[in-house]
């Protein structure tokens, strides 16, 4: 029995067996209060297994239950046709849409950025220190600015959440690449040097390869962030389409369901797109010759 | 080699083009020819004597010089009707931020020749040279080219709303950073700590809790904000109940990362000398953890604001930096707005600057902090 012990598959399930377990615990205790008013006010008999089976099936629900959840998922994704506004699968798509977008001008950005602080002096002291203070800063309060700066001079829709995206993850993506491209040791730049190899050749043959690692790490961070900022980009200005826009609506009148299961959405997403920079990253490292 | 000779070159050239052709933007009073003249003289001293730049106060003169250059065509722009600029300032400017790209490289040269505290003043001063450069260029654009006010204001105009509602801003910043930040970080940090230790004991709930710990770190946590407002009101314990749970995963997966950190030869040193758990934890493995729960103060430290800013845009009582953002961009008031985010990014590095300076404190001895 002591695979069942050693097993990670095993302790993983238990522990989210058990925050099932309180989660359903939670929504009754939660839900009671208002339950309990209720039936006093309707003078309606009640026992704890009619309050038990009341607080998983309400409508607006302070905590919905996981069954729930999954019942308003499998409606909003599969019951509904993929154009349709009540569809989570569009407005995943339109917030999946700006994540990329930003996610490529960041990362473009970034890698940019990385080459001019590592090849040019003043820009490594002038610059840098800049790029550092800058991720203490609270950017995403920026966001409601961009969108609504952005839209009063005609800029709407997709660009504005893919700047705030690419603001986002701009800065793994550059402290990660000027650690990368640093990373090659004085010996194999001395080879190079032994080789006569030019700046460029440098560059391509030795101080790239050498920051790939460096580089697939600060994207799982960063794809992670662009999916957030293009959600917090979607909340002011009252966009209409996306995980955030669903998050606001939600909040506003009172859908906890529909909140919850945006934000089931958006995980899934994340999760997602983490684990396709994964397989992205063992196939690059596999073709550069990597034995994992 | 001699790339500063050619540029200066161009600058010199660039303002003979400018002064012959296009004299306008100098005539905003005397004062202002005056002080543009002066960066010529910087340049034909490094062209005619290039020794200047390798003394101390050869640079502190031609940085003074490039500065009164900066002043004059601030002056010009700010005095001059909207529409009335020449095209010369702008040749001036293009040129003289040449010489100030060439300033910044003449004074991170030089650091290795001097003693320490220089060093770093050196360092720091560069950096500062950067952001002044932007600050200006910031200013001179957007009054120059009458950008309009919501989708820049000037640098000037966010510092006059800053002075102008500093009252305002103090009572936001007590209710999203004092009460809300403050509260969560601590309650998050805390909680994150002790649940780690206690896993830690078991390792068939660590085995379960990491990669769910690291999973929950990439996930959108921000969005569980509309569900704590839901809960906890309006006011600040909602935003609090949001940043202690984006802060509580990153502390957890660090604490933990942490304790399994120390090496095996000092545990066992530990072992022989008899010591329990109590005295292992206490004694060898929280100190050598320390650098990683500083790792996830210093994250927190961002998200936790984050955190608190975003959630007041779900609903707060009528005060707080989130709700004065939201509430203001709606109004068009966009230099409060900035002003708001100013008093943001402030607080945000000094909170960061703070646990930095901790960290130096407790882990001075960590290798990384090693020199030379």
């Amino acid at each position: 029995m002591n695979w069942l012990r050693t097993s990670s598959f095993v302790s993983i399930s238990t522990v989210l067996a058990f925050t099932a377990v309180i989660w359903y615990a939670a929504a009754v205790y939660l839900n009671s209060a208002v339950l309990i008013d209720k039936y006093e006010r309707h003078k309606v008999e009640w026992d704890f297994s009619k309050l038990v089976d009341d607080s998983w099936s309400m409508d607006r629900p302070i905590m919905p239950a996981p069954h729930q959840i999954i019942f308003d998922l499998n409606k909003s994704i599969f019951k509904q046709k993929i154009s349709s506004k009540r569809s989570l699968i569009y407005h995943g798509w339109v917030t999946i849409s700006s994540t990329m977008v930003g996610f490529a001008m960041g990362g473009i950005l970034g890698i940019l950025l990385a080459v001019g602080i590592v090849h040019v002096p003043t820009l490594n002291k002038s610059v840098l220190p800049w790029i550092i203070a800058s991720q203490t800063i609270p950017i995403l309060a920026i966001a409601p600015m961009i969108i609504v700066g952005l839209g009063a001079i005609g800029v709407t829709g997709l660009l504005p959440k893919a700047i705030i995206s690419a603001y986002l993850c701009f800065f793994p993506i550059a402290i990660g690449m000027v650690k990368g491209l640093r990373s090659p040791d004085p010996i194999h730049l001395d080879l190079m040097k032994t080789y006569n190899a030019s700046k460029s050749q440098n560059f391509w043959k030795l101080r790239w390869p050498a920051s790939t690692p460096f580089l697939f790490a600060s994207f799982k961070v960063s794809i992670a962030i662009s999916l957030v900022g293009a959600i917090v980009g979607e909340l002011p200005a009252g966009a209409r389409a996306g995980l955030g826009a669903r998050l606001l609506t939600g909040s506003y009148y009172g859908q906890t369901i529909q909140i919850w299961s945006a934000l089931i959405v958006a995980s899934v997403l994340a999760a997602t797109l983490v684990f396709l920079m994964t397989l992205l990253e063992k196939g690059v490292q596999k073709r550069m010759g990597v034995r994992l | 080699m001699k790339n500063y000779i050619i540029l200066n070159w161009i600058f010199c050239i660039g303002f003979l083009v400018q002064l012959i052709f296009s004299r306008v933007w100098m005539s905003h009073g005397s004062s202002t020819i005056l002080f543009a003249f002066q960066p010529l003289l910087a340049s034909f001293l490094v062209i005619y004597r290039p020794t200047v730049i390798k003394a101390m106060s050869g640079k502190i003169l031609i940085s003074l010089l490039i500065l009164s250059g900066c002043i004059a065509s601030l002056n010009s722009v700010h005095s001059a009707e909207t529409g009335a600029l020449s095209w010369g300032i702008w040749l001036y400017v293009v040129t003289l931020v040449g010489l100030l790209w060439q300033l910044m490289g003449f004074w991170s040269q030089i650091e290795n020749l001097l003693n320490k505290n220089v060093a770093v003043a050196i360092n720091l001063m560069v950096p500062v040279l950067f952001g002044g450069m932007l600050l200006y260029l910031w200013e001179m654009l957007t009054v120059g080219f009458d950008v309009p006010q919501v989708l820049l204001p000037p640098p000037t105009m966010i510092g006059m709303a800053f002075v102008n509602s500093l009252e305002m801003l103090w009572a936001d910043f007590q209710q999203t950073f004092l009460k809300a930040v403050l509260a969560g970080f601590i309650l998050g940090c805390g909680s994150g700590f002790i649940v780690a230790v206690m896993v830690d004991k078991i390792p068939f709930l660590q085995r379960g809790l990491l990669p769910l710990g690291n999973l929950a770190s990439a996930l959108p946590i921000v969005g569980v904000a509309p569900i704590m407002v839901m809960w906890f009101g309006f006011d600040w314990q909602s935003k609090a109940a949001v940043v202690m749970i984006m802060t509580f995963f990153p502390m957890l997966v660090n604490t933990l990362t942490g304790l399994k950190s120390t090496g095996q030869i000092e545990l066992d040193l530990m072992h022989s000398y008899a010591a329990d758990y109590w005295q292992m934890l206490i004694k060898v493995r929280l100190p050598n953890s320390l650098p990683f729960i500083f790792n996830a103060l210093k994250i927190n430290s961002t998200l936790a604001l984050i955190g608190a800013i975003v959630a007041e845009f779900f609903g707060t009582p009528i005060v707080g930096m989130g709700f004065r953002i939201s509430t203001e961009i709606g109004r068009m008031n966009v230099d409060v707005v900035w002003a708001t985010i100013a008093v943001a990014a402030l607080s945000g590095s000094f909170f960061y600057a703070l646990l930095a300076f901790l960290e130096r404190q407790f882990t001075g001895w960590h290798p990384s902090f090693r020199v030379g």
